[in-house]
C-alpha cells in the first residue's frame, strides 16, 4: 500500500521492542469477539489508476456550471479564481499543517489569519473579524447565539429577506438552547419589518443585504430601532463581493456581520467546504465564537502573531464556552486572503462593478420576455423574477436546453407561496451570449 | 553565529512585512475586462465607507505567501506527532480528484438531473462509513467534528422528545474528553455532568453507573479514548446507559486506531462523528475545513438533519426539507462539505478494506514502538499496557527538574520537530500526548526517539537553562500570550501599526 511506509520486516522488529507476540497483542482492551477476525464487506485496496478512474466517471456524471449558460446563485457564487490563488494554497506548508497552536512554528498561518481578519474588518467596515467560522449558515446561528447572549433575552427575529437555509440552520441550533425563532414572511423588499417585532424580549434582529431575492437594503434605520430596543443588529450576506460596490452593514450600525466568503478564493464545490467571514464590534468581542489571532512580540523583541483571547473557547471554558467550533475554514480562508490581495481595492471595486453591470443586463433582457416580471428594484448581481408558470419546472426545463437559470424559491422554502418566483444571478463570468441564450430559452419554455 | 542581517532575512528566511504595509490600493494582481459604464440602481447605497484594502502584483502576492508559508511547520516536512489530531500524510490523489470540474464547478442547488453523480459519491461515501463502523445510517452535513457533535447531540434530543422525555437535561462528559464535548452538550441545551476517571486513565465504570438516572439524556465518551487507551468496559458502560433510557455518544475523534479492526456500532454506540480530516487524510489546512459525517444507531437514524438522499428508480433526488420527516432541522446550508468527501472517498478506495486495517494496525504499532523506546526515560502514567494509537507521556520524572512539558516543546521546535499536543488531557498532570500514525516510517520513528531521549539526559543533566531558552532556531522566539491577550491588537489599521512595523524590519 503506497502511502503505508512500514514493511513486514520493520513489523516484526518493532514488535519485538515493544514485546508483543503479534499485532492484535496491541489490541488486548478490545472486548472480546468486538475485534473483527475477517475485512469489512468492501472492495480491496486499489492503485491510483483504478481509483481516478472511478472518481473521474462520478465527476462525468454531473453537468459543470461552466458547461452551460449558467445563472445560479442564492448562496453560492460562480467566480473567476486567480490561478496562483489554489496553487499558493496547495503549497505544503500551508496545506498540511495544524491550527497553528506552536506560533514559533506557524507565523505563515498566523500572519495569513492576522491579514484575513484585518481584510475582513475592512471590507465590512467592522472593528474585529474572527478566524472564520465554517460557512456562512452556521456564523449566522452563531451570530444569533450570541446576540442571545449579550443581551440575555430570547427572540431572534429573522426578516423575510435571509436565505431560507440560514434561517433553518439558526433554528435548529437555537431551538435547541430555548431561543425563539420568529421568521417574517419571505418578501423581497421587506427588511424593514423586523423592526416591528420588536420589544423587551427580542435579542437581535438579523436582515440580509444584498438579499436572498437580491435586493439591497439601506440598514440604518432597522439597526437604530433595534438599538432603542435594547437589541442588535446582526447583518448577513451571501455574497461578499458585493461590499465592493454596496454600503457595508458595519456602515450602518450592525453590531455582528457574518455571512459567506466563497466568492472570494473558493469555488462552488458543491456546497463546501466554504468560509463564514464573522466580525464584530469591539466592546462585544469577548463573546465572540470562533478562534482570532493577534500580534505581540516574541522574546527577542520581535513582532509575532498568536491565537489569542482563548478564554472564549472550548479547549479552556468546557461546557462555558462562547461555541464549541474547534476546526475552522483554514484554507478556504486562505484562500479568500490570498484572492483578496491579488484584487486590492481597486480590483474589487473593478470586479463589483463587472457583475452589477452583468445582473442589469440579465434583468434589462428577462425584463423583455413575455410572462416574465423582475421583482427586485435595487440590487448587485442577483434578481428575482415573477414568471408565469412555476418556477421549478421552468428550471427543469431550462435545463434540458444547457441553461442553468437559477432556483425557485419553492425549492428553498416551498412554504413561501412564492411558487413562480425564481432567483437568478449573474457575475463576471457570463457572457453577453449566455445572456441572450437565457432569455431565448426561457421564451421558449414561457410562451 | 551569525544572528542579525541588515536586510532582516536569515538565508532562506525572508522576513516579510504584512500586504498592508507594502501594498496598496491602486496595486493589484488581476486583469479584468473593462466595465460597459452601464448606470448603477445603486442610489444612495453605493459604498461611501473606505474600503483601504492593499494589492499586489501576482509576483508581489506569490513571493509574500511563499516566504510566509516558509515559516510554517508541516506534516510534509516532517513527523506531526500532534496527539488527538492524526497528522497523518494527505495523498494527492485526493487533491486532485477534488478538483475534477465536474465536482468542484458544481453548485448546490442544481437541478438534481444536472448532480447525479455528486450524490452517488455521497452515498458511496455513505455507504463505506456505515460498514466501517457498523452502523445503519449517517448524516453527511456536519462541517466538523463538533459539528458532528452537535448533530449526534440533537437527533439524540429529538429522540427523546419523541418519547416524551424532554426531561432528560443531564449529559455525563467523563474529565479526560475533548472541551468540543462539553461546549457541544451545553450548546444542544444539556447540563454537564463530570464523569471521573480511574487511576489506570479509563471512565470509572462505577461512577457511571452511580451517576445514572432518569434525568440522563446521554453520555458522551472518546473511544479509544483521550489517554490514548480502548475503554475496556465500553460494552458494560454502553449496556447500563441504555438499561437507564439514555443514548451513548462516541467521540469518534480517535478512530484511526480501530478503522477495519472494531465497528462502533458492535459496542453500542448511537452516534459517533467521524473526522474525515483526521482518519480519511483529508487535509488540515492550518485549522480547516474538515468535516464531521456522523453515524447513527437505528434509534437515532430517523432524526437525521436534512438533506437527505433519496433513491427513486435509477436516480437520486434529494429531500431538503423536513416536512413530513422526523428529521431534527438542518446543520448548514446546502448538503455538507463536498470537497472533503471526495478526498475522503479516494483515499477509501485506495486504502480498501485490506488497507484500512493496516491503517489501524500500524497506527497502533508505531505508538507502541515510541511507547517502548520512551517509557524508560520519561513518565507515561499507563504505560506498563500497550496503548492505541497515542503514547501518553507526562511531566512526573521532569518537574522536579525544573522542566515542563512546554519546555520539552519548544526544546523539540530547535530539533525540527512539531511537539506533541501538551496539558491534554487534563486529567493527566502535564500531559505529551504524542500521534505519530501510521504513514511515519520506522527510521523516522527512531530518529524522534533518539531526541526525545537527547532531551530527557539533558533534563537529567540539569540543563534547565537550555530548556528556558528553546526555542532559538525557528524564525520566531517565544511569543508572549499574555501581551497579546492584555492589549488585544486583532487587526491592521492604518496609522495605528507603524510601530509594529518599525519592530519588524529592525
Ligand atoms: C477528541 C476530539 N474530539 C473532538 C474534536 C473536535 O473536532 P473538530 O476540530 O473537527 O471540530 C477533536 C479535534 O480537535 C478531538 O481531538
Amino acid at each position: 500500500m503506497r502511502y503505508l511506509p512500514l514493511t513486514d520486516v520493520d513489523r516484526e522488529q518493532m514488535l519485538k521492542v515493544i514485546g508483543a507476540k503479534n499485532v492484535d497483542d496491541l489490541f488486548a482492551d478490545v472486548p472480546k469477539g468486538a475485534l473483527l477476525k475477517d475485512l469489512v464487506p468492501l472492495p480491496k485496496a486499489q492503485g491510483e489508476i483504478e481509483v481516478h478512474r472511478h472518481l473521474q466517471r462520478l465527476a462525468e456524471k454531473n453537468t459543470p456550471a461552466g458547461r452551460t449558460a449558467f445563472f445560479l446563485g442564492a448562496g453560492a457564487y460562480r467566480h473567476h479564481v486567480p490561478a496562483s490563488v489554489d496553487h499558493l494554497i496547495q503549497r505544503s506548508e500551508f496545506l498540511t499543517a495544524y491550527t497553528p497552536y506552536q506560533p514559533e512554528i506557524a507565523q505563515g498561518t498566523l500572519q495569513a489569519l492576522y491579514e484575513f481578519q484585518s481584510q475582513v474588518a475592512q471590507l465590512l467596515d467592522m472593528e474585529v473579524a474572527n478566524a472564520s467560522m465554517y460557512d456562512g449558515s452556521t456564523g449566522c446561528a452563531e451570530a444569533a447565539m450570541m446576540a442571545a447572549r449579550v443581551t440575555k433575552r430570547k427572540k431572534i427575529v429573522f426578516s423575510g429577506g435571509v436565505h431560507p437555509h440560514y434561517i433553518d440552520t439558526a433554528r435548529t441550533a437555537c431551538e435547541a438552547l430555548g431561543l425563539e425563532i420568529v421568521a417574517l414572511p419571505a418578501a423581497v423588499d421587506g427588511e424593514a419589518a423586523v423592526t416591528e417585532e420588536l420589544g423587551a424580549d427580542v435579542a437581535c434582529v438579523i436582515v440580509q443585504s444584498p438579499n436572498v431575492f437580491g435586493t439591497v437594503t439601506d440598514l440604518t434605520k432597522i439597526g437604530e430601532a433595534a438599538h432603542g430596543a435594547g437589541a442588535l443588529m446582526v447583518a448577513t450576506f451571501t455574497e461578499c463581493v458585493s461590499f465592493g460596490l454596496i454600503e457595508p452593514a458595519g456602515a450602518m450600525g450592525a453590531d455582528i456581520v457574518c455571512g459567506e466568503g466563497q466568492s472570494i478564493g473558493n469555488a462552488l464545490n458543491f456546497g463546501g467546504p466554504y468560509v463564514g467571514l464573522f466580525a464584530v464590534k469591539e466592546k462585544l468581542i469577548r463573546q465572540m465564537p470562533g478562534r482570532v489571532a493577534g500580534e505581540t512580540l516574541d522574546a527577542d523583541g520581535k513582532r509575532g502573531f498568536v491565537l489569542t483571547l482563548s478564554t472564549r473557547e472550548q479547549h479552556i471554558r468546557r461546557e462555558k464556552a462562547t461555541s464549541n467550533i474547534c476546526t475552522n475554514s483554514g484554507l478556504c480562508q486562505l484562500a479568500w486572503t490570498i484572492h483578496m490581495t491579488l484584487l486590492g481595492e481597486q480590483g474589487l471595486r473593478h470586479l463589483a462593478t463587472l457583475n452589477h453591470e452583468k445582473a442589469i443586463q440579465l434583468g434589462e433582457a428577462l425584463a423583455g420576455v413575455k410572462g416574465v416580471e423582475v421583482l427586485t428594484k435595487r440590487f448587485f448581481n442577483e434578481i428575482a423574477v415573477k414568471l408565469t408558470k412555476p418556477a421549478q419546472e421552468v428550471v427543469d426545463t431550462l435545463a434540458e436546453k444547457g441553461v442553468i437559470g437559477g432556483v425557485a424559491m419553492s425549492r428553498l422554502n416551498p412554504k413561501a407561496g412564492m411558487d413562480n418566483v425564481l432567483i437568478a444571478c449573474a457575475t463576471e463570468m457570463n457572457t453577453d451570449e449566455d445572456i441572450a441564450a437565457y432569455a431565448k430559452a426561457l421564451a421558449e419554455v414561457l410562451n | 553565529m551569525i544572528t542579525e542581517t541588515t536586510s532582516g532575512n536569515r538565508g532562506l528566511l525572508q522576513a516579510e512585512p504584512l500586504i498592508f504595509e507594502t501594498g496598496h490600493a491602486t496595486g493589484t494582481g488581476v486583469d479584468l475586462p473593462a466595465p460597459k459604464g452601464l448606470k448603477s440602481n445603486l442610489g444612495a447605497l453605493t459604498r461611501k465607507a473606505a474600503l483601504d484594502l492593499p494589492g499586489l502584483s501576482e509576483p508581489e502576492t506569490m513571493r509574500h505567501f511563499v516566504r510566509l508559508s516558509q515559516k510554517n511547520y508541516a506534516i510534509d516536512l516532517g513527523l506531526f506527532p500532534l496527539g488527538s489530531c492524526t497528522m497523518k500524510h494527505n495523498p494527492r490523489l485526493n487533491e486532485r480528484a477534488a478538483r475534477f470540474e465536474g465536482f468542484a464547478d458544481l453548485h448546490p442547488l442544481q437541478p438534481t438531473s444536472t448532480i447525479q453523480g455528486a450524490l452517488e459519491l455521497m452515498d458511496e461515501l455513505a455507504h463505506w462509513l456505515c460498514t466501517l463502523t457498523g452502523m445503519p445510517a449517517v448524516a453527511l452535513s456536519p462541517k466538523a467534528g463538533a459539528h458532528g457533535e452537535m448533530c449526534g447531540m440533537l437527533a439524540i434530543k429529538a429522540a427523546l422528545e419523541a418519547r416524551g422525555e424532554s426531561h432528560r437535561q443531564r449529559v455525563l462528559v467523563p474529565s479526560s474528553a475533548h472541551g468540543t464535548n462539553p461546549a457541544t452538550a451545553a450548546a444542544a441545551g444539556f447540563t454537564v455532568d463530570e464523569v471521573k476517571g480511574d487511576e489506570d486513565g479509563r471512565v470509572d465504570l462505577e461512577d457511571v453507573v452511580a451517576k445514572l438516572g432518569p434525568d440522563v439524556a446521554a453520555i458522551m465518551i472518546t473511544n479509544p479514548n483521550t489517554c490514548g487507551l480502548f475503554e475496556p468496559d465500553i460494552k458494560k458502560i454502553a449496556d447500563a446507559v441504555h438499561a437507564a433510557g439514555a443514548y451513548f455518544y462516541c467521540d469518534g475523534a480517535n478512530y484511526n486506531a480501530i478503522v477495519g479492526k472494531v465497528r462502533p456500532g458492535d459496542l453500542g454506540v448511537d452516534a459517533m462523528h467521524i473526522n474525515l480530516h483526521k482518519t480519511f487524510s483529508t487535509p488540515h489546512g492550518g485549522g480547516g475545513p474538515g468535516a464531521g459525517p456522523t453515524v447513527l444507531s437505528a434509534a437515532l437514524a430517523p432524526f437525521a438533519p436534512v438533506p437527505h438522499i433519496v433513491l427513486r428508480g435509477e436516480t437520486r433526488e434529494l429531500r431538503e426539507h423536513m416536512q413530513g420527516t422526523q428529521a431534527f432541522g438542518r446543520m448548514c446550508a446546502f448538503h455538507g462539505q463536498m470537497g472533503m468527501f471526495t478526498r475522503a472517498l479516494t483515499y477509501m478506495m485506495s486504502h480498501g478494506s485490506d488497507g484500512l486495517r493496516q491503517v489501524a494496525e500500524d497506527a497502533v504499532l508505531n505508538a507502541n514502538y515510541l511507547l517502548a523506546r520512551l517509557k524508560p526515560h520519561f513518565s507515561a502514567p499507563f504505560g506498563d499496557r500497550p496503548c492505541m494509537h497515542e503514547v501518553l507521556l507526562d511531566d512526573a520524572s521532569i518537574k522536579p527538574k525544573g522542566v515542563e512539558t512546554i519546555d520539552v516543546a519548544k526544546a523539540l521546535l530547535d530539533e525540527g520537530y512539531h511537539p506533541f499536543t501538551t496539558y491534554f488531557p487534563l486529567v493527566v498532570h502535564g500531559a505529551m500526548l504524542i500521534e505519530p500514525t501510521e504513514t511515519e516510517p520506522k527510521r523516522e520513528l527512531d530518529r524522534f526517539a533518539d531526541v526525545m531521549i537527547a532531551l530527557a539526559e539533558r533534563v537529567k543533566a540539569g540543563e534547565v537553562e537550555f530548556f528556558k531558552q528553546a526555542p532559538k532556531l525557528t524564525p520566531m522566539r517565544r511569543l508572549d500570550d499574555t501581551r497579546a491577550a492584555r492589549q488585544p491588537k486583532l487587526r491592521w489599521r492604518r496609522g495605528a501599526n507603524d510601530a509594529g512595523a518599525k519592530v519588524a524590519a529592525e
